[in-house]
């Protein structure tokens, strides 16, 4: 297990050097002047040019810039954008909870639905419970969410009314940030009704972040049961005398996690990237939106800064599923 | 006394094909019954349907299934449960796939225990251990936290043993229990599958394909090919005399019978599946003494010399054919 | 592997036929080559054709605009079928780009081992640790929008899979002895490679390849739909849901009907491919 970790822990040095580089020569091949595209300003003086060029290092050879960008980074300086001249992490701070937020609750939706549906399916199988979700789940892994997105507004909240349109809650409310989190910062604000109105504006896009991650969940859940459920070790189960639920649970489902769980993993950065385009339909002010917004305004610093963040999240994110891969699986724990 | 375990034509079919058929089972309290046959006779199958743990793709008819004079067949679900894992225990052929990967071996014993409300839940650790330590498994304090895969094969064959006796069965069946094992550690498990019987005075069924097993273990043997029973009686007089041409296809088989011959006998031909059932006898097609009327018309079972047996012409003490046409 | 695809024919499609997702699926695509390859023909207008005095006309109302128009009076159905052949043409294109690019890549850390492997190997971890679309989105941030670039920005996105695929495949054909007996026999690596090696393992990759389809065709719509993929008045099905955004609240079909145009297309590819994989390897049918 600590092996394992170990290992896991030395792959991730490599690579987040293969991403910083990645990220460094990405910035570099962008045409036009750098020192244009650093500052953010056109048809600038050659005298502020030159300026510019030794003030921020591109005087020097490139593989000392990578060396001075590393060194950077391990201070955490990440750079400012070039818009507003926030340093990057204070801006990824105060976009990232909405994001969290978002993902969080999306991925809750999918596995609170997905792991039951997907086992109902298994147990069942070749019923019309079996068939429907089958449909629902090639539906929906191959639905293009942002049209998905919009179409939800459409029917949910345009036509129905049931939902705001857009935003994290309405402009009545007021809610002193305190964790980043609007659903916890309106609990404790003692005003009932931003939290519901905050609840109100996540329900629409959770759902609709959350439908692939629930597709694919329910599916692999299904599959895993189906080839589990046929184990001797259930037969074992059910030959103790133990009740149907119990030999379903506890013995089948127990084991059909550690394939779901290698999934779940992978759907976390799907479900990042699919944040970008909920976030753009929705108006959800995140990470996603802030990173889009930073291309159409070439705020490469912020691109750059935010990509990577996402990255090394992603790299986290990845590490914590091996790590409960191997709490899950005692064949690997030993 | 009523039996143990009552069994009135069972057969199972999956699909078209005939697994079971026509089976009759008794087993009285104490008694050890042998069920031999090649794999696909269908003896693993209708020890499973008796169970009720077989795939909802099997269909189960029987005239009677009872144990201790109570119908099982139409018991309901919750009821059955009552029954399985506390008085009809059974153990499988795989330890090491029929334990639950997740869980450690003391946990999935204690399970058992649990389910059935079979001990104080402050003592079952110490049953646990305890029941380890009956079924030989050394230092039961760390194996008893010992998931499968950390075990051998026969260890965890007697983690399977102390499971399904755990909640003190009536009835034991073993499903081929030495089969996946070591031929080195088989005669262990073998003894301590008999002593355990003996000391407890439980119900023994036990499925094999090895009649070396039968030898040493049964009272009563039953021989089943292709989903039937073919022959029924005792041991010592089932080795003395098979009457059924089949068993003693079966005894002239072993090894320790052929010394002298130049190779070891089999028998020719393989078990019907479900294509090329014949109409008459099932075994006609490999029986040494077959005639037209065997391929014209299935035998039933009938007593003939003391056993049951499902033969045109039942051998007699001297091993031929009685009634054959001459 | 080698016995399936001895036969490609017959037994593989006889068994693609049993499975009616992949049936579906074929017909989708069948479909969508067929209204691709004779857009002109069979579309009512030009795709670019405006008629000033129907604009978001709805459909199913007048017969010469059967899905309606949008906001400048260009017909949907016609803009549609015109997009089914860029659709086409990006799944065609980003996969030949990534697949071929991969298999090479793979095939070479395959037989080369050593750096270069880890090398490529590492940097396809790195690709792997961006969120797809993120990566598509930063690729084409640097490249300017636009079609061909929006292209090549998911071919890299796909790039890691095949790469994986074809390295695990030859490291596994590598060890059979019909490959040490070819190499005994003298063969160049090259031809190793490509001859004996790529056929041998070609199965996964077709199923990834149709998988890809769908996945490049789903990215480049959002890249679209970003507005840094296909430009108008270009008829790219995510564009024309890009344009749509200002009206769709009072027009729904300039929403509904790009969108399931998409969503049929993929899932058509999705099917397809699932049940390719079926077909080929019959241990995993389930």
């Amino acid at each position: 297990m600590f092996r394992l970790l170990a290992r896991r822990l030395a792959l991730i040095v490599p690579t987040f050097i293969g991403v910083t580089l990645l990220g460094f020569l990405l910035i570099h091949s962008i045409p036009g002047d750098p020192v244009e595209v650093r500052v953010g300003e056109r048809g600038i003086s050659p005298e502020r040019l030159a300026y510019f060029r030794h003030e921020l290092g591109l005087d020097q050879p490139l593989w000392k810039q990578f060396l001075d960008y590393q060194g950077q980074l391990l201070q955490g300086d990440l750079g400012r954008s070039v818009v507003t001249q926030e340093s990057v992490w204070t801006e990824f701070k105060t976009f990232f909870p909405a994001t969290l937020e978002l993902a969080a609750c999306a991925l809750l939706f999918a596995v609170a639905l997905g792991l039951p549906l997907g086992v109902m399916a298994a147990v069942r199988r070749g019923s019309a419970l079996d068939y429907g979700l089958i449909g629902l789940s090639v539906t929906g892994a191959s639905m293009p969410i942002f049209w998905w997105g919009l179409m939800a507004v459409l029917i949910f909240s345009v036509a129905l009314g049931w939902t705001p349109v857009s935003g994290r809650i309405d402009d009545l409310y007021y809610v002193e940030p305190w964790s980043g989190f609007l659903l916890i910062d309106s609990w404790w604000s003692d005003d009932a009704g931003a939290f519901r109105s905050a609840l109100r504006h996540l329900i629409l896009p959770a759902i609709v972040l959350g439908t692939i991650p629930l597709a694919t969940i329910a599916r692999m859940t299904r599959s895993a049961m189906l080839e589990v459920l046929g184990e001797d070790y259930v037969r074992t189960a059910r030959a103790k005398g133990l009740a149907p639920g119990r030999v379903v649970v506890v013995h089948a489902l127990r084991n059909a996690l550690i394939p779901v769980v290698t999934v779940l993993g992978l759907q976390v950065g799907a479900l990042l990237g699919g944040a970008i385009l909920t976030e753009t339909v929705f108006a959800w002010p995140g990470v996603g939106h802030w990173l889009v917004e930073s291309v159409q305004r070439r705020d490469y610093n912020v691109l750059q800064g935010g990509t990577l963040l996402i990255a090394v999240l992603v790299m986290l994110v990845n590490l914590g599923v091996d790590v409960l891969y191997g709490v899950l699986n005692p064949r690997l724990r030993h | 006394m009523t039996a143990l375990l009552e069994v009135c034509n069972l057969s199972v079919a999956f699909g078209p094909f005939h697994a079971v058929e026509g089976v009759d089972l008794l087993v009285a309290p104490g008694e050890v019954l042998c069920v031999v046959g090649e794999s696909g006779s269908g003896k693993s199958v209708s020890m499973l349907a008796v169970m009720g743990l077989l795939p909802r793709t099997g269909r189960v008819a029987a005239d009677r299934v009872a144990f201790r004079g109570a119908d099982v067949l139409h018991a309901t679900p919750r009821n059955r449960r009552r029954l399985i894992g506390r008085e009809m225990a059974m153990v499988f052929q795989e330890p090491t796939t029929s334990l639950n990967p997740c869980y450690p071996i003391g946990w999935q014993i204690a399970e058992a225990m649990r389910a059935h409300h079979a001990a104080p839940r402050a003592e079952i650790r110490g049953r646990v251990v305890a029941l380890l330590g009956q079924v030989g498994v050394p230092a039961p304090e760390q194996r008893m936290r010992a998931f499968p895969h950390q075990l051998s094969g026969g260890l965890n064959q007697r983690a399977m043993i102390a499971m399904a006796i755990a909640c003190n069965p009536a009835l034991l069946i073993a499903d081929e229990p030495t089969t996946a094992l070591d031929v080195t550690v088989q005669k262990g498990v073998l003894d301590l599958l008999v002593g355990l019987q003996r000391e407890r005075g439980m119900g023994l069924v036990l499925i094999t394909h090895d009649m070396g097993v039968v030898a040493e273990t049964a009272q009563r043997v039953q021989v089943m090919y292709a989903g039937q029973v073919m022959e029924e009686q005792p041991a010592a007089p089932l080795f003395a005399h098979p009457r059924h041409p089949y068993t003693a296809a079966l005894l002239d088989a072993l090894p320790e019978r052929a010394e002298g011959k130049p190779r070891l006998p089999t028998i020719p031909g393989v078990v019907p599946g479900a294509g090329d059932r014949p109409a008459g006898c099932l075994f006609a097609p490999r029986c040494r003494f077959r005639t037209p009327h065997c391929d014209a018309e299935r035998p039933a079972l009938r007593k003939a010399f003391g056993a049951r047996v499902r033969c045109h012409y039942p051998l007699d003490d001297a091993g031929q054919p009685t009634g054959y046409p001459a | 592997m080698s016995a399936t695809l001895a036969a490609p024919g017959a037994g593989l499609f006889r068994r693609l036929l049993e499975n009616p997702g992949a049936v579906a699926g074929l017909v989708v695509m069948a479909v969508l080559i067929v209204v691709a390859v004779a857009a002109p023909l069979i579309a009512p207008h030009g795709p670019a054709e405006q008629f000033r005095e129907h604009f978001l006309a709805p459909p199913f109302q007048q017969a010469a605009f059967p899905l309606g128009t949008d906001s400048l009076g260009r017909d949907i159905l016609t803009r549609l079928i015109y997009g089914a052949r860029l659709s086409l043409l990006i799944g065609a294109t980003v996969v030949a780009l990534s697949l071929s690019i991969g298999t090479l890549l793979g095939l070479t850390a395959a037989f080369a081992g050593g750096v270069l492997d880890i090398a490529i190997m590492r940097l396809m971890d790195v690709l792997l640790v961006f969120p797809s679309l993120l990566l598509a989105i930063v690729v084409v941030a640097i490249l300017g929008p636009g079609l061909t670039n929006a292209m090549l920005a998911v071919a890299v996105v796909l790039l890691p899979g095949y790469v994986r695929l074809a390295r695990a495949a030859a490291l596994g054909e590598l060890t059979r002895e019909y490959v040490v007996a070819t190499r005994s026999a003298g063969a160049g690596v090259l031809r190793l490679m490509l001859l004996v090696v790529l056929p041998n393992c070609l199965a996964p990759l077709i199923v990834q390849a149709t998988l890809g389809f769908s996945a490049a065709i789903l990215d480049a719509a959002a890249l679209g739909f970003l507005g840094l993929g296909a430009q108008p008045p270009t008829p790219e099905w995510g564009t024309m849901l890009a344009d749509a955004l200002q009206f769709y609240q009072r027009a729904w079909w300039l929403l509904a009907f790009p969108g399931i145009a998409i969503l049929v297309t993929v899932m058509a590819f999705n099917l397809l491919g699932d049940g390719l994989r079926d077909a080929l390897d019959p241990k995993l049918r389930r």
